[in-house]
C-alpha cells in the first residue's frame, strides 16, 4: 500500500502543479496549492504508517493548519484585488510588473 | 484484499476529482470538486491508520478551507465574461507534457521492493491518544508556533479586508 500510496501522491501533485501553471483564475490557482499540499500529507501518511512512527501524522498537521492560514490570507487578498481592480484574472493583475 | 479494493476506488475518486478541479472551467465546479477529492483522501488516510488526520481532513479542510473557498467565490459571483475564453498556446501545452513525463519518470524510479511488507498497526497507531502523545511531549514547540502563526493569518487576513474609513466602493 505504501508504494501505491506514493504513486499516487506523485499523480495528486503533477495535476496540481499543471492546474498552477496552466490555470489563470487566482481561486483556481489557489486550489491547486491546497491540492499539492494534500498530495504531500498523502505522502507523510503513507510513510509513517510504513515505519511505524508517528512523526508523519504531526507533519500532516502541521501542513493543514499552514494550508489553513494561507488560504485565509490569500482569499482576503483576492478580495480586495477585486474590489480594487475587478479582476482575479492573473493576466490582469501586472502591477507590480517592472 | 476488500482494502485494495478500498484503496483503489478511492484512488481512482481522487484522481478524477483532482483533474476536474484542474479542468472545469468554473469556479463552482472545481471547488465542488476539490471536496470530493479531499474525502477521497481522507478515506486513504484512513486506509493507512491514520485515522485522526483522516477525520481532521474532513473537519478542517473539507468542512473550513472549502466553505471559506466557497463563500469567496459566491462573493466575487463572477460572470462568463470575467472568466474569460479557454486559452491553449504552446506553452501551455509543453508544461502540461513536461510535467506529465516528469511524474511518470519519478513514478518509475520509485521502486517497488524498496519497502517491504507493511508491519502491523496496534491500536494506538494515529489514534487521538498516540498522536497527541508524540504531538504534546515531542512536538510541543512547533504546536505553539503554529498558535502563533495562526494568530498573525487571522491579524493578517483582518487588516486586509478591512475598508478604510469614508471609503464607500
Amino acid at each position: 500500500m505504501t508504494h501505491e500510496s506514493l504513486v499516487l501522491s506523485i499523480i495528486l501533485f503533477a495535476i496540481g502543479v499543471i492546474g498552477f501553471l496552466v490555470r489563470r483564475n487566482a481561486i483556481v490557482v489557489l486550489m491547486s496549492v491546497e491540492l499539492m499540499l494534500n498530495a504531500c500529507n498523502l505522502a507523510f501518511v503513507a510513510v509513517s504508517r510504513q515505519l511505524m512512527d508517528m512523526t508523519g501524522h504531526i507533519y500532516a498537521f502541521m501542513v493543514m493548519t499552514v494550508a489553513a492560514a494561507e488560504a485565509a490570507v490569500a482569499l482576503a487578498i483576492v478580495v480586495l484585488i477585486f474590489r480594487t481592480r475587478g479582476a482575479v484574472n492573473l493576466d490582469q493583475i501586472n502591477i507590480m510588473k517592472g | 484484499m476488500i482494502q485494495a479494493i478500498a484503496f483503489y476506488l478511492f484512488a481512482a475518486t481522487a484522481v478524477v476529482f483532482a483533474l476536474l478541479v484542474v479542468a472545469a472551467r468554473n469556479p463552482i465546479y472545481s471547488a465542488l470538486s476539490l471536496i470530493g477529492c479531499l474525502f477521497a483522501i481522507a478515506g486513504i488516510f484512513a486506509l493507512n491508520s491514520a485515522h485522526l488526520v483522516a477525520i481532521l481532513q474532513i473537519l478542517v479542510y473539507a468542512g473550513a478551507i472549502m466553505v471559506l473557498i466557497l463563500f469567496v467565490i459566491m462573493l466575487l459571483n463572477l460572470s462568463p465574461e470575467e472568466l474569460g475564453k479557454p486559452v491553449f498556446n504552446t506553452r501551455k501545452v509543453l508544461a502540461v507534457f513536461l510535467l506529465a513525463a516528469g511524474g511518470a519518470l519519478l513514478i518509475g524510479r520509485l521502486g517497488t521492493k524498496v519497502w517491504g511488507s507493511l508491519p502491523a498497526a496496534d491500536d494506538r497507531f494515529g489514534s487521538i491518544e498516540g498522536v497527541g502523545m508524540v504531538l504534546f511531549t515531542q512536538y510541543l514547540l512547533p504546536f505553539e508556533m503554529v498558535s502563533l502563526l495562526l494568530l498573525a493569518a487571522i491579524i493578517g487576513a483582518a487588516l486586509l479586508s478591512r475598508r478604510e474609513r469614508g471609503d464607500r466602493s
